[in-house]
């Protein structure tokens, strides 16, 4: 009774409903959709960073984090199978060699991160799988070929089929250098990747290191991201060895945590910005419907109305204001979302602002039900809670002065 | 008269009048607030940049900022020196060069830039001296000594005093190989940075890679960011004389910064765009609530012979005087706002880490300018006007008759 009544208020003036409820649908359209997109950017990081040699998870020894040499590479990496082979179904594995190292061609030389991967398996946890376009990608057995990156082809004023020698200290402490050949060149999301990495085979880097079976790092991608830390924890379980230590991605990549982090505040503030933008015309809009109806509130006291039920009708009002507008604009959020999720926003006009600030060039809005959720609750409890206010003023008139207002 | 009647209409209703201003100035404040805070972020990343790195101006030769290869030199300095000198807005000059090398302390071995710096005059143009931790900088007359960056130190497990051997490539091709004592230690807060870069005094460096007096660029930064383009042209118009050179900003020396600037305004007006759009939505109710609930009023006063345009001017005035209190309302508050945090600076928590690796302080400090409140204060009064100018614009269709008999 009380919800009809509240049903049919809010359609005698249909202007006015039709208004604010523009601006709640805008407001909740524009946190999901604005939020979806900061998630976007945030996840394309998080992926990026995670397919450019991360992995969810790793195992190290423990002193390499710190000092990244050969001599703390993993001793006996064998070892390790018998937990490998216990991880969940649909987690894959890799081993591999990354070192710091210099390449140079007969005009250029610069700074490089040497690694050497088991191509098969390589290809199915990081970037590199698919990333080759011109020339191909690494055999089992190739001693000699070398993947750079286009950026540090053109860098180094090179092309496929020519000699980069490159040097970094064996494990003997000399310096060990050998000349590859370029037999692929690959793209990369950031510039800064495809200078970085230059990739060869594993048992080529090991015997240009001279170190033996020894790797420096196993890289671990799971089927799902979030299961990361309950892995971790059986794999430590598992490891009696000291020396090996294991890591997690938010372990392994604190700037992207804590960018991250960042955004899940800045979604917050955005959230209780728009809101408190549209909580404003909420309020003045019933307010304005109470006080056109004062004489009315007045007659429905004479009859015996509760004030409590006065309150009650005013909110569910504002109830199906906010009712209304939340689904609409939840509706037309997802809705932009998923026009853009195929696509995306294409930023390339500004791919040197993207690489500075680490964030790849297309942004694909990505939907977090926490997002939503948490949205939706700001605009329905808060809504509700300052709605309060004009529902107290109209139970506060007494059918007496209400009756005379004119 | 008309202004007189349209203020009075304002405060008919104090409550509804106060709560749209509010929203107006909720705005305005919001924004004021955040320009501010964007263009002070702006100007410390700025600085940051050209203090740690590439100065305001640089000068090398042609093509050298695309491809960094040492034999790419201006040969003679001094003459550019001159014209650095005779040019007003530079504050100071220093001559830069560098390589990239093989580094190698007792039992480790990495790549590094090289670079050659003058241990005077790189003080007033970088920050360096002052990122020193341990030992000290380099000093005039030093030779075979290296300020290191304090990852780099540990990676090479030395410290202060001890030797590094540095293998590279000279001007002209040949090996150049020198060993250097560690003076000193800097610590930048930027990874990238402290991990891979080593200085030594310019003028061994020139020895050791065979650059005859040669260096790579000619660094200077300027009294303030609005001289740099009248700095710029002058020293091109002097270099025309020297051929090869070429004379590069800030902007040009960084584009990244500038486009991730660029960015961040952009996705910051998108924000600010759709969050106006909310309350003029917001505040849309009252202008036309105004409207409709007086259509007796109106048709009275119309009835008496007022024409439908003073109507329309005195309802424009009242949206108006709404808008603009709420607006200056919000000026007031967004630069209070602004001054408290631009004197007592800001820290955004869990974003330390990401803010060093930037090469920004802790700290941020917002900056209140003429332009912040300006743009700020601007785009809500456009968008708020045109609510409520589209609203007065509905009195047009106002008949007196019509309106009379209205309830």
């Amino acid at each position: 009774m009380i919800l009809q009544m509240g049903w049919r208020n809010i359609w005698r003036n249909k202007r006015r409903t039709a208004v604010i409820l523009v601006a709640v649908i805008i407001g909740v359209w524009a946190m999901i959709f604005m939020g979806a997109l900061m998630r976007g950017i945030a996840d394309q990081m998080v992926k990026n960073s995670i397919a450019t040699l991360t992995g969810h998870i790793q195992l190290q020894d423990a002193a390499f984090r710190n000092d990244p040499v050969i001599e703390h590479f993993l001793k006996a990496p064998d070892k390790l199978a018998p937990v490998l082979g216990r991880l969940p179904a649909d987690a894959r594995w890799t081993q591999r060699i990354r070192v710091n190292a210099v390449a140079a061609n007969a005009r250029h030389s610069d700074g490089v991160v040497l690694a050497g991967i088991d191509p098969g398996r390589e290809a199915k946890i990081s970037f590199i799988g698919d990333a080759v376009y011109q020339g191909r990608y690494l055999g089992e057995d190739d001693l000699n070929g070398i993947i750079v990156g286009r950026a540090l082809l053109e860098k180094f004023e090179t092309r496929l089929g020519h000699k980069l020698v490159l040097m970094s200290q064996g494990a003997d402490g000399e310096i060990a250098s050998r000349a590859f050949r370029i037999v692929g060149v690959f793209r990369a999301e950031l510039q800064s990747t495809e200078k970085q990495f230059v990739f060869v085979t594993l048992p080529a880097a090991q015997q240009m290191l001279k170190t033996g079976d020894e790797v420096s790092e196993i890289a671990i991608l799971l089927g799902n991201y979030r299961d990361a830390a309950a892995v971790a924890n059986s794999i430590r379980a598992g490891i009696t060895d000291q020396t090996v230590t294991v890591y997690t991605w938010q372990q392994l990549l604190p700037l992207v945590s804590s960018i991250m982090k960042m955004y899940d505040g800045f979604i917050l503030v955005w959230f209780i910005v728009v809101f408190i933008a549209m909580g404003f015309g909420l309020v003045n809009t019933i307010l304005m419907a109470v006080f056109e109806r004062v004489r009315e509130f007045g007659l429905l006291r004479s009859l015996g109305m509760k004030p409590r039920l006065v309150v009650a009708e005013v909110l569910a009002e504002s109830f199906f204001l906010l009712a209304i507008g939340t689904l609409v604009g939840n509706l037309l959020g997802l809705a932009s979302v998923w026009l853009l999720s195929g696509s995306g926003i294409d930023l390339s006009a500004f791919a040197q602002g993207m690489e500075f600030a680490g964030m790849s060039r297309i942004i694909i809005p990505v939907v977090y039900v926490r997002d939503v959720v948490s949205a939706d609750l700001t605009v329905f409890l808060l809504g509700l809670l300052i709605s309060l206010y004009p529902a107290v003023k109209a139970a506060r008139f007494t059918p007496v002065e209400a009756m005379a207002h004119t | 008269m008309d202004c007189k009647l349209a203020w009075r209409n304002i405060w008919r209703n104090p409550r509804r009048s106060i709560l749209t201003m509010a929203a107006v100035a909720f705005a305005t404040t919001l924004l004021v607030f955040m320009l501010s805070w964007q263009f002070g972020s702006y100007a410390t990343m700025i600085n940051a940049s050209v203090r740690i790195r590439t100065g305001h101006l640089q000068v090398q030769a042609a093509g050298y900022h695309e491809n960094r290869e040492i034999r790419k030199v201006v040969r003679e300095p001094q003459a550019v020196a001159a014209i650095l000198e005779r040019t007003p807005g530079i504050r100071a000059y220093t001559f830069r060069a560098e390589s990239f090398s093989l580094v190698s302390s007792k039992n480790r071995t990495y790549g590094a830039l090289v670079a050659g710096i003058d241990p005077q005059r790189e003080p007033a143009v970088s920050t360096i001296r002052e990122l020193v931790r341990d030992g000290s900088f380099l000093a005039r007359g030093d030779t075979a000594e290296a300020v290191v960056g304090h990852l780099l130190a540990k990676n090479f497990r030395a410290g202060v005093g001890d030797e590094l051997v540095v293998l590279g490539q000279g001007r002209d091709g040949s090996i150049a190989a020198t060993t250097v004592r560690i003076k000193g230690i800097f610590n930048s807060g930027q990874d990238e940075f402290d991990r891979g870069v080593i200085y030594l005094p310019l003028a061994w460096f020139q020895e050791v890679y065979g650059m005859q007096g040669a260096v790579n660029s000619v660094v200077a930064v300027c009294d303030s960011l609005d001289v740099v383009p009248a700095a710029k042209s002058h020293i091109q118009k002097a270099l025309a004389g020297m051929s090869g050179l070429t004379v590069l900003d800030w902007q040009e020396l960084t584009p990244g910064l500038v486009q991730a600037i660029k960015m961040d305004l952009i996705s910051g007006m998108l924000f600010y765009v759709i969050l106006i759009v909310v309350v003029a939505f917001s505040i849309m109710n009252t202008f036309l609530m105004a409207i409709f609930e007086r259509t007796r009023e109106f048709g009275v006063m119309m009835a008496m012979g007022t024409r439908p345009g003073r109507l329309m001017r005195i309802l424009v005035m009242e949206s108006l005087g709404m808008t603009l209190i709420g607006v200056l309302a919000g000026i007031v508050a967004g630069s209070l706002v602004t001054w408290y945090f631009q004197v007592n600076g800001l820290v955004i928590s869990g974003a330390e880490e990401m803010m060093r690796q930037f090469g920004l302080p802790e700290r941020m400090y917002p900056q209140l300018s003429l332009l912040s409140i300006g743009v700020g204060a601007g785009i809500v009064l456009l968008l708020t006007c045109l609510t409520a100018l589209y609203s007065a614009f509905r009195v047009r269709r106002l008949k007196p008759v019509q309106a009379l008999t209205a309830v």
